[in-house]
């Protein structure tokens, strides 16, 4: 079910141990430095093994999330704006990472840019609650998205490059 | 033809076109106080009303005191507000955040010309024009999200026909696991009953699911049950889509839902806790959910409390009049199986259940174990945290 690389990926990001959502008060002030820490050190793990590939940050309630992927491809670098709400069932239920720029462009998408997720990550994430967190969520769910979608789209001319 | 006679034809039908828009414009009736029984063909209650009369249902008018929460307009739920609207249900609160796409024109219910409204609007329009007895109320949100999951809560938990008053039932009729564990956490919560309702992705099978917080599984209590279609993953083609639909499933599942929705309203019949049904062979798998006493969800847990306190009441026994015993002569030489469904229980994963039915994933194991990489987020400032994060 998870590839040798996956699981590799996987064994570098810290695991989080509060079962908190947004509603739960001072626990989820708890569980949101647990997220902090293992995305800190998920972005530091990528850098040095020099495959750095987003950022991410949050407004102050830890409830909505933003930032930018980016995707290498012949070369040259695509970016893009990522965003995200912490759902009332967090951790229960994954984040729904979208990517908005490209709502309507690939049918591997739901409402609003939001990514289609393999079969796989839901059975994954429901036995690693509350144990995965957003970090988890990149590597299992975007990650091999990109993978995926983006040379296609490219491929495709869905998609250009665009020279900043 | 003459030239006249073709301009007179031609007037003639440009009159019978404005006709048409003229009434499509304005109400198609005058709202009714009072549900009758009589037989006219004026009467949109009046075939209603005869199952009262046939005996099916006691008070088929009690009806119109009855409040339900539809969430999710799409292909389900817009069909069941449909045929709520239609049965005469006293008020309709709709949930949904999309708006109508051309894409969804393989759905029932929508038309194109209502493109780019939002669903909740275009429902609300179409389903008064339908009955304008019917109250209805439309909320333009995503319930997941922490600032509308408390509007939601409210709006629930106050909406019923008298004030102050909860609604009667809620009918989850949304297409993706956050939202159904939403209203399952909300439901919970409140302790509202509600039906889940659901299609699964290649759009061959279909399943709703009764749950009563305490007394049957919540939607947390195991990993959700699903029919089996049998179908082998490998020949399962998923390159370049998400879900596929049909008009057909989501009809019967609409179907289904507010079939059980009208005899737990309206008392009639048996209702089904679990009810599936499988496309590929015409077959509808039917089982019962107990509650899991290790739940996540402490709500259920407490509920759960609540239900084994509660003094049991016996089941009536079906009202039948006759008591004569059935199926004593057999002149058509038909064998009934066991149609009293099953009952498993989710603590034990829910291994046994319905032939025809799984869990969508194996149960998660509850390890104790110590976790091999925790963040250790003890004396950490999450100020600090949020600067380092954008230091990066
Ligand atoms: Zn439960």
């Amino acid at each position: 079910m998870v590839d040798e690389c996956t699981r590799k990926t996987l064994s570098n990001i810290p695991l989080l141990q509060t079962r908190a959502g947004p509603r739960d008060k001072e626990l989820w002030v708890q569980r949101l430095k647990e997220e902090y820490q293992a995305l800190i050190k998920y972005v530091q793990n990528n850098k040095e093994s020099g495959s750095d590939w987003f950022r991410l940050e949050s407004n102050k309630e830890g409830t909505r999330w933003f930032g930018k992927c980016w995707y290498m491809h012949n070369l040259l670098k695509y970016e893009f704006d990522i965003e995200f709400d912490i759902p009332v069932t967090y951790p229960t239920t994954a984040p729904e990472i979208a990517l908005p720029e490209l709502d309507g462009k690939t049918a591997k998408m739901y409402r609003g840019g939001k990514i289609c997720l393999t079969d796989h990550f839901k059975p994954l994430w429901a036995r690693n609650v509350p144990k995965f967190g957003i970090a988890h969520a990149m590597a299992l769910g975007l990650a091999p998205w990109l993978a995926v979608e983006i040379p296609d789209l490219i491929e495709k001319g869905i998609i250009t490059y665009k020279d900043k | 033809m003459s030239a006249l006679d073709e301009l007179q034809a031609k007037i003639a039908e440009l009159k019978n076109e404005l006709e048409l828009q003229k009434s499509a414009t304005r109400a198609a009736r005058e709202r009714i106080d009072k549900m009758s029984a009589e037989v006219v063909d004026s009467n949109p209650y009046s075939r209603l009303m005869a199952l009262q009369r046939m005996g099916i249902v006691k008070e088929y008018e009690r009806i119109r005191e009855k409040t339900v929460a539809v969430v999710g307009i799409g292909g389900v739920g817009s069909v069941t507000a449909d045929m709520l609207t239609r049965c005469g249900i006293g008020k309709l609160i709709l949930f949904d955040y999309d708006k109508v796409e051309l894409a969804n024109m393989n759905r029932l219910f929508f038309t194109p010309d209502q493109a780019g409204l939002s669903k909740v609007e275009a429902a609300a329009r179409t389903l008064s024009f339908i009955n304008p007895d019917v109250r209805i109320e439309t909320h333009n949100y995503n319930i997941t999200t922490v600032e509308s999951f408390d509007k939601f809560l409210n709006t629930i938990s106050h909406g019923g026909i008298q004030p102050d008053t909860p609604v009667d039932l809620v009918l989850s009729c949304v297409d993706n696991f956050e939202a159904r564990m939403a209203i399952n956490t909300a439901c919970n919560e409140l302790g509202l009953n509600w039906f889940e309702s659901g299609v699964s992705e290649n759009a061959v099978s279909g399943h709703i699911q009764f749950i009563r917080p305490g007394e049957t599984a919540c939607f947390g209590c195991a990993p959700p049950l699903v029919v089996a279609e049998n179908i082998d993953e490998k020949t399962l083609k998923r390159e370049g889509v998400c879900a596929a639909s049909l008009p057909t499933t989501m009809g019967i599942t609409a179907g289904m839902l507010v079939q059980n929705t009208l005899k737990y309203l309206l008392n009639f019949g048996e209702v089904s806790d679990y009810l599936g049904y499988n496309a590929m062979n015409d077959f509808f798998p039917r089982m019962s959910l107990k509650p899991n006493t290790q739940c996540d969800d402490r709500h259920c847990q407490e509920r759960q409390k609540e239900y084994q306190a509660r003094p049991k009441v016996i089941a009536e026994e079906c009202a039948v009049e006759d008591d004569t015993p059935l199926h004593e002569t057999n002149e058509w030489g038909i064998e009934l199986v066991d149609d009293s469904p099953p009952v498993a229980e989710s603590t034990e994963a829910s291994k046994e259940v319905a032939t025809g039915l799984r869990l969508a994933y194996e149960a998660p194991e509850i390890t104790t174990e110590s976790v091999p990489t925790v963040a250790a987020a003890a004396n950490v400032d999450l100020d600090d945290l949020f600067a380092q994060m954008k230091a990066l």
